[in-house]
């Protein structure tokens, strides 16, 4: 094999720093911030690579070393998901499977295995695809990010970090270095589904998540949905969510709730659906969410 | 900076650029031309490889990440093996161009789960297309070379 190894001439050194540390991370982003192209499990950014070879970055920063990134850890205050744990990680977790199983049935489905085994949940946040897997289940289950940055470290609530179509509120100098869950109440009823052309592989038509409480005489307490692909980013539905609120679910109608559904949504037509398709299935899960949610 | 891995039990040390695919390096640095390059992007799994043991495309692989890794191809399965006889007795191969993916995916699938269920299988395959067999026959080779496996 050596015989038959070769050197690629290149005209500009392509830099790659693979930080180890958190802190040797910043240090990068501190000195030069919009230098670098940042790089996790590589299944969107390679992509783009593909696609667009003539962007080609001349420095990139591969945060798949970082060691604080890395783990899933349970805290009094939640769940601390690294930003570059795997996809299949997530997937496979027992604490995961059992108290945020929305999470891993979303991890199962996007993409596939191969995916999974590279796919980061922090490159799935910060890749801000409107049809992004497990930004529904991430809405729902109200997550809060953990941004460091040579500055230090914020949180902000998830469903203010999507600020327009593919826009975040990350700053170039900033870093994702964790998601966390709380801890969803006793008794909740969660629902996961995503609509595509196959099981796997796709590109997700309507994406739902909702987290259900209700006070056990039929009413609803609380309302919590995300959904993707219905809008410009993964979005919440706070009129539904509102209008669903202490409401009895004997009597709620059908009809009354898809009004307060287009309220929330916009989709558009591309080359995977038709508004119109999307705003019917998106109407008809929220309703099934309601009445099977488990 | 140069990158040391191990391909397929051997050590290989190079100096490409590191964004450079790993897919182009096994192929046109190599020479090692069984991973093939269906769709560049993830969906298809012709250019599947196993690092460290999971099931990745290596068309979405940088070589800056593959320091100290170890790659399993195609070329480095064990030849006859009850995977590539169950293959040739259940006619799963018609054009062989997603086969080479079809292997790894299943070696990596029996390594978690050495007597899979057909959904096991469907769900560990599920990142390969097939455009000639319609899955049928390379399910059931699967199953086959699993069953062979508990004989051993």
């Amino acid at each position: 094999m050596k015989q038959l190894l070769k050197r690629r001439r290149v005209g500009v050194m392509t830099e790659w720093m693979r930080p180890q540390s958190l802190e040797e991370a910043l240090d990068l982003l501190a000195e030069s911030s919009q230098r670098y192209k940042k790089i996790a499990g590589g299944t969107d950014v390679m992509v783009e690579l593909q696609i667009a070879p003539e962007r080609r970055p001349q420095a990139w920063l591969d945060l798949s070393a970082v060691a604080e990134l890395q783990d899933v850890t349970l805290a009094a205050n939640g769940l601390r998901i690294g930003a570059c744990v795997t996809l299949a990680a997530l997937r496979r977790h027992p604490q995961i499977q059992t108290r945020w199983p929305m999470l891993a049935a979303s991890a199962a489905v996007t993409g596939a295995a191969p995916i999974q085994n590279r796919a980061t949940l922090g490159g799935n946040v910060c890749n801000a695809s409107p049809a992004a897997d497990n930004a529904p289940v991430l809405l729902a289950y109200s997550a809060q990010l953990e941004i460091s940055s040579p500055c230090g470290t914020r949180w902000m609530p998830y469903d203010a970090f999507h600020c327009g179509y593919r826009q975040t509120a990350l700053a170039d100098d900033e870093l994702l270095a964790a998601i966390w869950l709380p801890y969803p109440p006793e008794g909740v009823r969660s629902y996961y589904r995503k609509v595509g052309t196959r099981a796997a592989q796709a590109i997700a038509k309507v994406g739902i998540a909702a987290l259900l409480q209700d006070n056990g005489l039929g009413q609803m307490v609380t309302a919590r949905f995300g959904l993707a692909s219905v809008a410009a980013t993964p979005c919440m539905l706070p009129t539904v969510s509102n209008y669903l609120q202490g409401r009895d679910l004997d009597t709620l109608s059908e009809a009354a709730l898809r009004e307060k559904i287009r309220m929330d949504l916009s989709p558009i037509k591309d080359i995977r659906s038709t508004a119109e398709y999307r705003l019917e299935i998106a109407s008809r899960l929220v309703w099934d969410a309601i009445h099977h949610a488990q | 900076m140069p990158i040391t891995m191990r391909i397929n039990d051997q050590s290989v040390t190079t100096a490409v650029a590191p964004d450079r695919r790993l897919l182009d390096f096994l192929r046109e640095d190599l020479g090692l031309k069984g991973s093939k390059e269906g769709c560049g992007e993830g969906e298809c799994g012709a250019c599947a490889v196993l690092v460290n043991g999971q099931l990745v495309n290596s068309c979405l692989v940088p070589l800056g990440q593959m320091q100290r890794a170890e790659i399993t191809t195609i070329e480095g399965l064990v030849e006859n093996s009850a995977l590539s006889q169950a293959f040739i007795a259940c006619g799963a191969a018609q054009c062989g161009i997603c086969t080479p993916g079809m292997m790894l995916a299943a070696t990596a699938l029996l390594a978690e789960h050495p007597q899979p269920t057909l959904d096991e299988i469907r769900w560990g395959l599920s990142g390969n297309l097939c455009r000639c067999t319609g899955y049928g026959r390379i399910y059931e080779a699967v199953a086959q070379a699993a069953k062979g496996g508990s004989d051993d």
